[in-house]
This record gives C-alpha cells, sequence and structure tokens, in this order.
C-alpha cells in the first residue's frame, strides 16, 4: 500500500528564519556585553590613577584635596552586613512560610501581593519613611541604626521571594523521599528543602548585597552624609556616610576642589568591590552545590 | 510463590473496606474492599489511569502531604484504622515504607541516604548507624558493589543501583510493609531482574504491594493479584488463577492484550 503522506521537507523560509533569529540573538548578546565592557572599562579607566592604598586608608577631607574613603568603605560594608543580618531571619521565614505552610488559598495571595508591594515601593519613599520615623520621631538620628534598619526593608522582600522560589524549585520527589520515611515537616525542611535550595538562596542574598551596597538614596536620608572621626567605629548611633552617599556627595556639593578625581575613585572601588561580591557567589554556588545535589 | 492448592497460612496484615477516594470533584477510587496478607506479594495492575497509585499511596497517606484528599470507608493496618484509629501520619510513614517510580535517592552519599531514616528517630551513635546501614544495602544486595565508596555522592549510581538504594533506605526505618510504585518502570532489564529478585527475598519478612504495569512482572513477583478498571477493582485472586483462569471477562480481556 503506498502511504498518501507526501515526503516533507523543511521549506528553505523555515530554514532562514532559524538562521536569521540565532544571528539577531547572538548580536543583541554581544551588543549587551559591549555596553558592560564599555561601561566598566570606563569608570575602572577614570579611576585607576586614583587606586592606591593612601586612598584607601585615609579619612576624607571636607575643604582641602587629597581625601580618602577609608571611613566610607567601611560603613557601606558595615551597614551591608548589618541589614543582612536584619533581614535575613524575616527573609527566610516568610520564604518558608509561604513556600511550604501557606497552602495555595487566599492567605497566600495576599501575602504575596504584600511582598510584591514592598518589593515594589521606590527606594526613596522608604528612606522618607526612615527618616520619619526613625530618625525623627525616635530621634535615632542620621545614624548606622537607622540606615540598617530602612535599608533592611528594602533586602526583605528580595530575600523572601529568592527563597520561596528556591523552595518551589526543590524536586518534589526528594520531598516524598524524607515524608515517606516519617520525617516530619520541619525535618524534610530542615534536611532535604533548604540544603537542595541553598545555592538558589544564597545566589540570591548575594545580589541582594549588591543592591544594598549601591543604594544611596535610602543611606543620604537616614545614615547621613558625615563619618564618625572614630576608625574604625562599630557603634550604631554614629552617622555612617557609604561610598555611594560619598560619590553623591562630593558632586553635588562643589567645595572639594579634586571633587571628580574622588568621584572616579570611588565609583571604581565600588565596581571592583561588586566584582568580587559576584565572583564570591559563583565560587560559595559552585561549592555548595557540589555538596548538596 | 502461592498456589491455588495450598491453603493460606498468613494472616491478613491490610484490611481495606468500601474505600472511596476524592480528589477535589473526582472520584478516583470507588468502593474499594480486598485484603492484603502479610509476608505476600501483592500485585496491583491496571490500565494507565485506573486509580492504582492513588490507591497505593492511600496506604502511607503521602497524598496528604501536598493537597486536601478526601477518603472514606475504611483502611485497617493489623486491624487498626489508619485514618481514623489513631495512628499518627508520620509514625505510619515509618511503618509503611514506599519505594517511588523514579529513583529518587537524595543528593547526599550512599551513606547518608541510608542513614537519613535512622538519624530522623534520633539514633546517634557512631557503630550503630553503621550496623544499620550495612543491614540495610546487605537486604537490598547492594552492600557488595558499594561497600567501598559509600561516602561517594549516590546521585553517580545508575539507575538500577539508585533503586536498590531507595530500597535499602526504605528497609533501614524496619518497616512492616513496603509500598513499591512501578519500581522498575524507569530500568533496563537486567537492573528489573534484581529488583524482582530481590522482592522475593524480602517478602520472608515484609508486606509487599507493588503497583506495575508489567503484566508478566506481576505474574513473577507476586503472589496475589488485583485488576483495577477506572477506579473500581474487578477482580483479585492468587496470581496463579488470575493469569490462568480469571473470573471476570474483562481481566481475561487486560492480561491477554486485548485492551488497555
Amino acid at each position: 500500500m503506498t502511504s498518501r503522506v507526501p515526503a516533507f521537507k523543511v521549506r528553505a523560509t523555515a530554514r532562514v528564519a532559524d538562521r536569521a533569529m540565532h544571528l539577531a540573538l547572538w548580536l543583541i548578546a554581544l551588543t549587551f556585553v559591549a555596553v558592560l565592557i564599555g561601561f566598566v572599562g570606563g569608570i575602572l579607566k577614570e579611576g585607576w590613577s586614583e587606586l592606591n592604598l593612601g586612598f584607601l586608608t585615609r579619612m576624607p577631607e571636607a575643604l582641602d584635596a587629597g581625601g580618602g574613603i577609608k571611613p566610607e568603605l567601611f560603613n557601606s560594608l558595615y551597614l551591608v552586613a548589618l541589614s543582612l543580618a536584619l533581614a535575613m531571619p524575616i527573609g527566610l521565614g516568610a520564604g518558608i512560610y509561604m513556600a511550604e505552610y501557606a497552602g495555595q488559598g487566599r492567605a497566600l495571595r495576599f501575602f504575596r501581593l504584600c511582598v510584591e508591594t514592598l518589593a515594589a515601593t521606590p527606594s526613596i519613599v522608604l528612606a522618607l519613611f526612615g527618616m520619619i520615623l526613625l530618625v525623627q520621631m525616635l530621634g535615632w538620628s542620621f545614624s548606622i541604626r537607622s540606615g540598617a534598619v530602612t535599608l533592611a526593608l528594602l533586602n526583605i522582600p528580595v530575600i523572601t521571594r529568592v527563597t520561596e522560589e528556591s523552595l518551589r524549585g526543590v524536586p518534589r520527589e526528594l520531598l516524598e523521599a524524607s515524608y515517606g520515611l516519617g520525617a516530619t515537616k520541619l525535618q524534610t525542611i530542615l534536611k532535604v528543602a533548604l540544603p537542595y535550595a541553598a545555592t538558589g538562596i544564597l545566589t540570591g542574598v548575594v545580589l541582594t548585597a549588591g543592591r544594598a551596597f549601591g543604594e544611596s538614596a535610602i543611606l543620604v536620608f537616614t545614615a547621613g552624609t558625615n563619618v564618625s572621626q572614630h576608625f574604625p567605629d562599630f557603634r550604631l548611633s554614629v552617622p555612617g556616610e557609604t561610598l555611594s552617599v560619598h560619590l553623591w556627595y562630593v558632586t553635588s556639593d562643589g567645595t572639594l576642589p579634586d571633587a571628580t578625581q574622588i568621584a572616579a575613585g570611588t565609583a571604581a572601588v565600588m565596581i571592583l568591590v561588586l566584582l568580587a561580591l559576584n565572583l564570591l557567589v559563583r565560587l560559595l554556588d559552585r561549592a555548595i552545590r557540589r555538596r548538596t545535589r | 510463590m502461592l498456589s491455588p492448592q495450598t491453603p493460606e497460612t498468613k494472616p491478613v496484615k491490610l484490611s481495606v473496606r468500601n474505600l472511596d477516594f476524592r480528589y477535589g470533584e473526582k472520584k478516583v477510587l470507588d468502593g474499594l474492599s480486598m485484603d492484603i496478607h502479610a509476608e505476600r506479594v501483592t500485585a496491583i495492575i491496571g490500565p494507565s489511569g485506573c486509580g492504582k497509585s492513588t490507591f497505593l499511596k492511600c496506604f502511607n497517606r503521602i497524598h496528604e502531604v501536598s493537597s486536601a484528599v478526601q477518603v472514606s470507608g475504611q483502611m485497617a493496618m493489623d486491624g487498626v484504622d489508619i485514618y481514623r484509629g489513631g495512628i499518627d501520619q508520620v509514625d505510619l510513614r515509618r511503618r509503611v515504607g514506599m519505594v517511588f517510580q523514579k529513583p529518587n535517592p537524595f543528593p547526599k552519599s550512599i551513606y547518608e541516604n541510608v542513614a537519613f531514616g535512622p538519624r530522623l528517630f534520633g539514633v546517634r551513635d557512631r557503630a550503630t548507624l553503621d550496623g544499620l546501614v550495612e543491614d540495610a544495602l546487605r537486604k537490598s544486595a547492594l552492600w557488595d558493589e558499594v561497600k567501598d565508596r559509600l561516602k561517594e555522592s549516590a546521585t553517580g549510581m545508575s539507575g538500577g543501583q539508585q533503586q536498590r538504594l531507595c530500597i535499602a533506605r526504605a528497609l533501614a526505618v524496619n518497616p512492616e510493609v513496603l509500598l513499591m510504585d512501578e519500581p522498575c518502570s524507569a530500568l533496563d532489564p537486567i537492573a528489573t531482574a534484581k529488583i524482582e529478585d530481590l522482592i522475593g527475598e524480602l517478602k520472608e519478612n515484609l508486606t509487599i504491594v507493588i503497583v506495575t504495569h508489567n503484566m508478566q512482572q506481576a505474574a513473577r513477583v507476586s503472589d496475589y493479584t488485583a485488576f483495577f478498571w477506572l477506579g473500581k477493582l474487578i477482580e483479585m485472586d492468587l496470581t496463579e488463577r488470575i493469569f490462568t483462569t480469571p473470573r471476570e471477562r474483562m481481566t481475561e480481556d487486560y492480561i491477554t492484550g486485548r485492551f488497555g
């Protein structure tokens, strides 16, 4: 019996479209990389001459040239660490609740709406909220603690989301295996789900750290534009200008004769720290993945 | 294998009466009743979607981990209702182990996979754990293959080894019943033969219920066979009778490949 189905051939136009799409996507990716290299390269080139040990270890100057960024670099890292320490327990807890306990109903939808609203709140709104509530009403003034708490508000929704997503990505088979052996829900979460989700959560936390590191609006209004004269000053009540605030301040204030050079150097340091942070997450991710997958 | 000439000497381990199972609006299981004997292998066969896998999961209530289900009727183990008899779900799952369709070892070492269950129940002592791990791996005929690489990741093993590891992991908490949900469907014939041999050995002191879509497998490993169709139990009898002289026309049509 001869078949009625003709011997189909892939049409030439389909082939061409396939190639063309491949080429177009490759060009878009290339443009992206080129823009990024140009951008990062430009910042590093501008700031390169400023990058020396003296710049990193001197105190800033208010009126004269030759100031450094020692306390700003310290404050940036200190504030990121404090805000993460505040945001992690809340974000992780909320994420675990949403993924494992909230079910699929109305409670989950409401909770998700709250998290998304907080995530979408412009940072200037959080900044003013922090300033009115913490700096003024509670009388915390422009300080490390006002900055850390307000910055944590920025971090919480991101950590919550990434925790929830990572936990939802845990294969159902592994959870069933655990429950099937007589594990309780808590045991399953602690021994199976969280270890598996760890790399995803870690990546999210480091990205959050990067965002917090670069944040300026919130910190201008809560941590202020001054630094303590002691170093290192771990007190929570002292003002804590960060690198990004410093960058903004020296360029807009205009009293420093070498403001342009200081800004270029500060920007270069920030970029380098962020690159180091990204490198770190890669290494940690690989190490954890080897142990838990 | 049990033959029609020898009388059943083993007590009933699991008894099911008028079991209905609803998932939302849909009735998945409809009025099932059967007795499952201790230290026997009971196979459940039937076309895809007949509810055999759902039925299996009723024995350890693992559905209830992720979704709300409605079960009515009675399901008892050693005469105690496992839904209303005051048995804790978590305790039930320790007593009624499960092996899944796809091998699902944890992304941990071979040793840690087997030790996972005992650790849940508070076993900390290294020597005790070592003993339990070795014992479970021997029972699942895996010890000789893995004794020198217990620290290696379980995900690097072959599919058949992974499935035997999952059996070892289930055995390590000393269950009374072992549920197997198409345990060989992802395995090649050699690995399948090893699992089938293992089932024959394990039934010495375990009650085994196995769901399979492979009728030859049911014929090879089981003492009893139950045929399901559209959520109903059509026929259950000694495997030898089901495959030679079934009472129902529908059973005969299914096992001879006329539908399904």
